[in-house]
This record gives C-alpha cells, structure tokens and sequence, in this order.
C-alpha cells in the first residue's frame, strides 16, 4: 500500500516544530514502527537525517513508544500500544498524521520524542510501600481476596506511557497518578501509607504542571492497557479525606 | 589465569548461611562514605541499587532509558520461581537445585544454583511484601503454575505480566531512595568504558544521550546489572535496546566472558515472516501448561496448510503427530526449551512446518478449552451442556489465564486462536553465557561485579523458565548487598575516588576516538543493514544447531563484516547531540566482536549441551550427546583481536549425580 506520512520534525525542545511529508510503501504485515524504520532507512540512504522515535521492547510493555496517530495516542486501535498497530489498519492510499505526545509537562526532545521524567518524581512522591528487602514476613501470611487482587492488577498494569495526558484536552495525569494510588490502596501491605502517600502525589503531580481533571475520559480510552476511569473517581475520595484527616 | 571460584567450604546447603554469617561487614558510618555504580535498572540492577541504599551505601545509578522502569525485564511474562512448597507437591530448595542444574545439562556451578534456590522464597516474600499484585486463589493465598523441565507447581505469576509487575516492585523500591537523595539516578546515559585504577573498577565513562557529552563517574566499585546480548543475532525476543556494549567493555578492560556460546532458543515465538522484521514476539512457555503442540503427519498435508488449501481444523485428531508428547512421555509438552526448540526445528526441517516459510508448528488449545468447558459447566451446574456452551465456557477459562497472551497473539498476526492453533516457531530468547563471576558475583576484576543476565553463573546450558526473574532479583536483593561487603570492607580507607586521575581522562580519550571513527567512517551502509547481516551469520551458523564447519566458516565471515562496517557504514547526524543512530552504531559494533566469540567458544565445545547443540555431537535419536570428560568446565575467555585465550574454570558435582538428561 502507498501512503503519504505528514510528521512532525522538531530539531530540539526550544526549536519551531513544523510537518513534513513523506510517501512510503508498507505493506500490511508490517507493524507501525517497521514502516517508519523503512522510511528511516530511506533517509539514511539519501543521507538525511532519520525521524527520531522512541520504542524499545516492541511488545506493548515498556511504555516507550509515544506517538499520536491522526490526534489519538498510539493510534486507532483501543487497547493497544503504537508498537503493538499493524499497518493492515489502515487503507492503500491514506495520509496519517504523526505527532508526539503533546502536554505542558512533557516537553518535546526531538521530532517524536518526549520527556517523560514527570512521571518518575511523582512515583517517587510516593508510589510505593515503604519496605526494605529483608524485613518481609512470608508471602502467604496475609490473604488477599482473589477478586481484590485482581482489581489491585488491573490499576497495576499501567505502563507508564503518558497516553492518558497525550489524550487530555487539559494535559492531566489523573489516571497514571490514580492508577497507582489504587494499585496499592487495594493491598492489605499498601494501606499504611495510604493517606500521607494520596496527597504527597497528588501536589507532586500538581508542581509538575500537569492539568486538572474535567471528567472527559479521554485518558481512558486511549490508555494502551485500558484501566479504569473508576480509579480517579476512587482517588478524588481518597484526596479529600485525606485533606481532612491531615488537618 | 586461575581461576579461582571463592566457594566457600561446608556441606552445600550450610554453604551460604555460613558465609553470610562469617563476612566481613562495613559500619553503617563508613557506608555512608562508600560510593557504588550500578549499571542497568532491571530486575537485578533496581533490586541492588535499592537494597545498597537501604543499606546506606551512596549509589549512583544508570540507565540508557528515559525511566529506570523501561528495562527489558518487564517484559517477561510468565512466571518466577520459588521453593515454597505451597501447593505440597514435594517441591524443596534440594529439588528447585536438581531441577535448575539438570535443565543446564550439568553445566552451572553447584553452590551458586544451591543459593538461588535458598533465595528464591525470600524473593517471593519481599515481593508480596511491596505490593506485587500476584495471581491468587479464592483463599486469597498465592496461585502457582508449572513451567518447562519440571513435575512441581512453583512458579509465582501476575497474569502474564509478572516480570512487569515485579520491575514496578523494584522500580518503586528505587524510586524511595531516590527521593531520600540515596540513589542519585541518571536516566539516559549510556556506559561506554568502565575505568580501573590501580587493577580495580573505579569509575564509569558514560554519554549523555539528550547532549552527546562524554561524562566521567567515579565510585569505589561498579556493578554491571546490563542484561544478556541476544540481539547480537538481530531478531529476538529482546528489546531493541538490549546490547552487549557494557560487558563488552568490561570483557575489552581484561574481564573474562565465560560460555558466550550458550544462547537460549525459546519454543515458543511468533515466526518470522518477513524482510523488514524488527523483532520477535515470545509467547510465554506457560502456554504449554495447557497448549499441545503438533504438526500433521503427513506432509502432504503440511503443503496443503502452507499454501493455505488447508487449515488445522481440516486435520483430523488420528492424523496429527503431537510430537512431544509421543517422544517425552514423562514430560510431555513441558520438557525443557533447548528440547521443544530442537525438536520444533527437526520436524520443520522434515517439511512438516505449517506456515509459509516451512519454519513453524502448532500450539493448540482444543482440547484444553474443551476440558475446562466441562469442568466449568458442571462446577455451574449445567447438565449436558452443548458443544458452544462448552466452548464458550473454556475460553472464558483460557482468557483469564493467557488473556493478553492471545490478545497480543491477534494483534500481530490477525489471527484468533481461540478458534485455530497459534503458529510459533522457536526464537533467541535469552543467554546464558555472561561476564564470569566468583561466588561473589564479582569478576575477575577487581572491584566489578556482574548481576542478572549480565553473569554467566547459574543456568549452566540452559535456562529453565520463570527463573531469569528468580536470578534477576535473587542476585540484587540477596546476593550482591552481601557479597559487596567483601570487596567494600577493605576500602573504608580509600577516600573519594577523583575522576580527574589520568586513567579517566585516557577512559574518556579512548572512548572519544572510538566514537569518531564511527563517524568518520561517512561511508554508504546504515547501522541497521550490518546488524541485520550480523543476526543472519550468527543464525545460521551459530544457532540452533551448529557445526564446526560452519563455526569457522561464520567466523570468517564476521570478520569480514567488521573490517566492512569500519569501512562502510554510514552515521547520521552529530557526536555531541541526541542520536539514536550513533547510539546503535557504537553498540553494533561491539556485537561484531562478541559475534566472533561467540563462534569460537562454540567451536571449541567439542560436545552438545543444552542450548548448544554441535550436529557432530547426538546420539541415533538426535538427542544431545555430552562429554562430562573433556567438557565439564567452564569457558572464560580473554579477548585478544587476533586470538582469545581460554581459561576453564572445572565445575565439580557433588550433590547431583552427572548423567545423560531425559526427559522421556
């Protein structure tokens, strides 16, 4: 199939943006990121400069790949990360548009490139249990309900990529912020924490210049492994009793 | 050079809790005065870093990553083991330690798989302990499944995302100590020489990946926690980033690379199927718990699939030829991965492959969907259920426990395998060679220790499943915050380490001219087409099966392709700026000389172990044929441009009686 590419090239994060436009041929057993590593090689066979991408693992896990596709996140499948899109998604002919994922608090590097490190501070605001290695008792001594822990999972899952804050109108990190505030809120172990842990990542989240939430569910939809809106509703709970029980 | 193994005396099961008793330790006051690199933040590099701060020391920790929470152990999908005995099927530490030595066809060292075996429980605890959401039973006590080359049911998992879940574990044990200023963390910046002062690791030369700029990083010891260098064969199941560049700069400084031949084929990876391909998708072995794997018997039909005039349901059940189970009755779909890979590889070679390029098997849960259908309809209470309710019933059961498996599977390859058998094909997964290290996990270097992939030491020949992660973590929770003590104890004297001596500023001369005559080179060829052309020389003479033929005829045949690239290939961009393609081009070319290695270490094994499998070397069944005589040692190379010398390190059995592995 042919299809002509407009994506956006950025030389450096204080440098103008502009699109450029490219025509490739893929074929539709090719995932998305083997047609542009097909154009790059193109590029460097003509001696230009390759399109800058970030991807690692390939397999929808690590979270690198950060590239919206026609203005959605990881492009027009639900569920799935850009690694993850295979180009029988699209039709001989088209024209897509490629962006990085813009939001206030992930400034652009390079082309499609982003920093993410916001995220990094606020898991380290407080994304964790506070335990060091050896102090554990032994795993089966406290049970946890099958069904709560697999509620604890699918808040757990979450992969870090920022496609949630690449799909808000108002850049938020609700939903990477709730998901892990969940994650360990639903373990007997995390529940210690909880309160101090609510609102130090919450105002860590705030300091990064991330946007506030205004229930659009976006995030939702676009994240790559689909976890709950339920999660920030949770949170918003936890936000305000905490508040009170600190004061 | 000897090669002294530092394992400390005492009956094996004594072993290790004699030594940790006995070890020298560092006053929590000198601790604090005592710096450490950590190199790589997966499983066995966050668990250390985070442990060694919680202990007090000051780590500086590094990854080529944007986060430390990028590394290529969150993809592992199945499992991680553990000697808890939770289900009483007669699981023990005695047992996990003759499963793992036997899996490696007798070609690990007994003390150090012993130890892992001893701290694969505690893993498990410190684990729930952080919060890792495992798979758990209605009781609310943790689940277990069982994985390749074993008759118990140990292995711990989170869906099939447990190396994800518990890299988030690690990742936010790190992040604690990164916010106390314990562990000062630098993202993007990748290792390209590690510096000795006076014979020991002092200090690191890294680049900064956003500006380009040389660094130099001081501490009084360096861990190497950097993964495995499966990509040197181009299509893996690794990341895009894994490489080889920071053992290989250590092999380059005079660290020794043992067993760089033993590389791991994994049964159970998507096929190839075409030229453009970035990489392999693994479909976790834990499949096998309930998938079957078959090819038609007869080849006729085989053709007929091939070219699409048949499918797997057109083959009735009398004419499929489920191969495994009928050659290891006793083990069935679950032997080991060097066995289902080999035997995978046997039947395609016959032409009984089932996809278009002849390289590729079934893996089919018929009847796995159909047997939990039942079960799942008389647990609800349902009397003769029909045929669809069953089905639906079953893979209701299947999607809870393979779900993102199967969804990852449709993906890929647009086909659904709750209605047809998956089509895999073996793929390099994972190696078990690495940089050699003593029961201390330290190298022969002074002051350098190696954890995780990066070391040779506990797999043997190979791996068995879900125990990259037991390794992984065993070695930065458990092992290393220990062991380190020993080399640290005796350098509460030595003060800062300056990185303005003469030995970083040579480390960083060295690496600036290794980089600009990458550049210079301005020749015609990507990065991308000499890896490519590396991965092929490297499958198809050093893969699956080998020969000594080939062995010297790939070896050549790389360095051509070195003398090539260093002619050849073509760099974009700038030295001091962001630059993935540099970035490539420095680790390609390292791979272009472990390739090397790697076939020479192959050809002087003059026997088929594990994942090393010499043609000149079966039996009339096509089985492995060891030689304990000659072979029951390790390599440990000295690279030397011209000729690498070898140095053995004999492996002595005392606990596990050394003979032929069946599975049967």
């Amino acid at each position: 199939m042919r299809l002509t590419l407009k994506i956006w090239r950025q030389k450096s994060t204080h440098s103008e943006g502009y699109f450029e436009s490219y025509k490739v041929e893929a074929s539709e057993n090719m995932s998305f990121l083997e047609m542009l590593d097909v154009l790059n090689e193109r590029l460097i066979s003509e001696k230009k400069e390759p399109i800058a991408f970030e991807h690692d693992c390939r397999e929808g896990i690590c979270g690198t790949c950060s590239m919206a596709i026609n203005g959605r996140p990881h492009g027009p499948q639900t569920g799935t990360t850009v690694c993850q899109l295979h180009m029988r998604a699209y039709k001989d002919g088209e024209t897509i548009v490629i962006e990085p994922f813009r939001a206030k608090a992930f400034p652009v590097i390079k082309d499609l490139v982003v920093d993410r490190s916001s995220f990094d501070r606020i898991i380290q605001s407080g994304g964790y249990i506070s335990v060091n290695t050896g102090q554990a008792t032994d795993g089966n001594s406290t049970p946890i309900e099958k069904g709560q822990a697999s509620e604890a999972f699918d808040s757990a899952t979450c992969i870090g990529c920022g496609a949630c804050v690449a799909a808000c109108p108002n850049g938020s990190a609700m939903l990477f912020t709730s998901a892990k505030i969940n994650h360990l809120e639903k373990m007997p172990q995390g529940k210690v924490e909880h309160t101090r842990r609510v609102v130090n990542m919450i105002n860590q989240m705030d300091k990064e210049g991330f946007g506030k939430c205004s229930n659009v569910g976006a995030c939702h939809v676009e994240c790559p492994k689909e976890i709950p809106l339920s999660n920030i509703a949770a949170m918003n709970r936890y936000y305000f009793s905490a508040v009170f029980t600190k004061e | 050079m000897k090669l002294d193994a530092k394992i400390p005396e005492g009956p094996i099961a004594e072993k290790w809790t004699q030594y940790r008793g006995s070890m020298n330790l560092v006053a929590p006051n000198n601790k604090r005065r005592l710096d450490v690199i950590v190199v790589g933040t997966g499983l066995a590099g966050a668990s250390a870093s985070a442990t060694l701060a919680e202990l007090g020391y000051n780590v500086k920790a590094f990854t080529f990553h944007d986060s430390p929470r990028r590394a290529h152990s969150i993809a592992a999908q199945g499992g991680i083991n553990a000697a808890k005995n939770y289900q009483n099927d007669g699981d023990s530490v005695y047992r996990l330690f003759y499963d793992t030595v036997k899996g490696g066809d007798y070609r690990s060292r007994e003390a150090n798989v012993y130890r892992l075996a001893e701290c694969s429980r505690e893993i498990i605890d410190q684990a729930v302990a952080q919060g890792v959401p495992f798979a758990r039973d209605y009781g609310g006590l943790l689940a277990n499944r069982s994985f390749g080359g074993v008759q118990v049911s140990r292995t711990f998992y989170a869906r099939g995302q447990t190396g994800q879940q518990l890299l988030l574990g690690a990742y936010q044990a790190l992040s604690r100590q990164i916010a106390v200023g314990r562990v000062k963390m630098y993202n993007r910046h990748e290792m390209l020489d590690v510096v000795l002062v006076d014979g020991k690791a002092r200090g690191i030369i890294t680049r900064n990946l956003l500006t380009g700029k040389l660094e130099r990083h001081a501490a009084h010891c360096v861990v190497l926690a950097t993964g495995g260098y499966g990509n040197v064969f181009y299509l893996s199941t690794n990341a895009m980033g894994c490489n080889v560049s920071a053992a290989w700069r250590a092999v380059r400084k005079g660290a020794l690379m043992a067993n760089p031949c033993f590389t791991q084929i994994h049964p159970t990876c998507i096929p190839v199927f075409g030229d453009y391909q970035s990489k392999l998708t693994l479909m976790s072995e834990s499949l096998r718990n309930d998938g079957r794997v078959w090819v038609p018997q007869k080849i006729e039909d085989s053709k007929a699939i091939k070219e699409g005039k048949k499918t797997a349901l057109d083959i009735p059940e009398e004419e499929r030829d489920y191969y495994l189970e009928r050659r290891y009755p006793a083990f069935g779909n679950l032997v080991p991965r060097d066995v289902a890979s080999r035997a995978a590889k046997i039947e395609s070679d016959r032409g009984k492959g089932v996809v278009g390029t002849g390289l590729g098997v079934f893996l089919d849960f018929a009847a796995a969907i159909e047997r939990y259908g039942k079960e799942a309809a008389l647990s609800k209470g349902i009397e003769n259920p029909d045929n669809e309710t069953i089905l639906s019933l079953g893979e209701d059961v299947i999607e809870q426990k393979y779900g993102n498996l199967f969804q990852m599977y449709e993906k890929i390859t647009g086909e659904n395998p709750y209605k047809q058998p998956m089509k895999i094909y073996p793929a390099v997964h994972y190696t078990m060679g690495g940089l050699w290290v003593d029961y201390n996990l330290e190298t022969n270097v002074s002051g350098l220790f190696a954890l995780g992939e990066a070391n040779f030491s506990d797999h043997g020949a190979n791996r068995l499943g879900a125990s990259a992660l037991m390794q992984g973590l065993a070695d930065g929770y458990f092992v290393l915050p220990y062991t380190i003590g020993q080399f640290l104890s005796d350098e509460i004297r030595t003060s800062k380490i300056s990185t303005d001596l003469p030995e970083f500023e040579n480390a960083e001369k060295q690496t600036r001219e290794r980089i600009e005559k990458i550049m210079s080179v301005k020749g015609n060829q990507s990065v991308e087409s000499f890896h490519r052309r590396l991965g092929k020389i490297m499958w198809e003479y050093c893969g699956m099966s080998r020969n000594a033929e080939g062995l010297i005829k790939g070896r050549s045949l790389i360095r051509e392709l070195r003398e090539e690239f260093y002619k050849d290939v073509f760099v974009p961009g700038e030295t001091n700026d962001y630059n993935p393609e540099l970035e490539k081009a420095t680790r390609v070319a390292d791979f272009l000389e472990m390739g090397e290695l790697m076939m020479i270490d192959a050809l002087e094994r003059n026997e088929s172990c594990g994942g090393h499998f010499r043609e000149e070397y079966q039996s009339e069944e096509g089985e492995a044929q060891r030689n304990d005589e000659d072979y029951t040692n390790v390599f440990a190379w000295e690279w030397d441009e011209n000729e690498p010398r070898l140095n053995r390190e004999d492996l002595s059995f005392e606990y596990v009686e050394l003979k032929t592995r069946s599975y049967k």
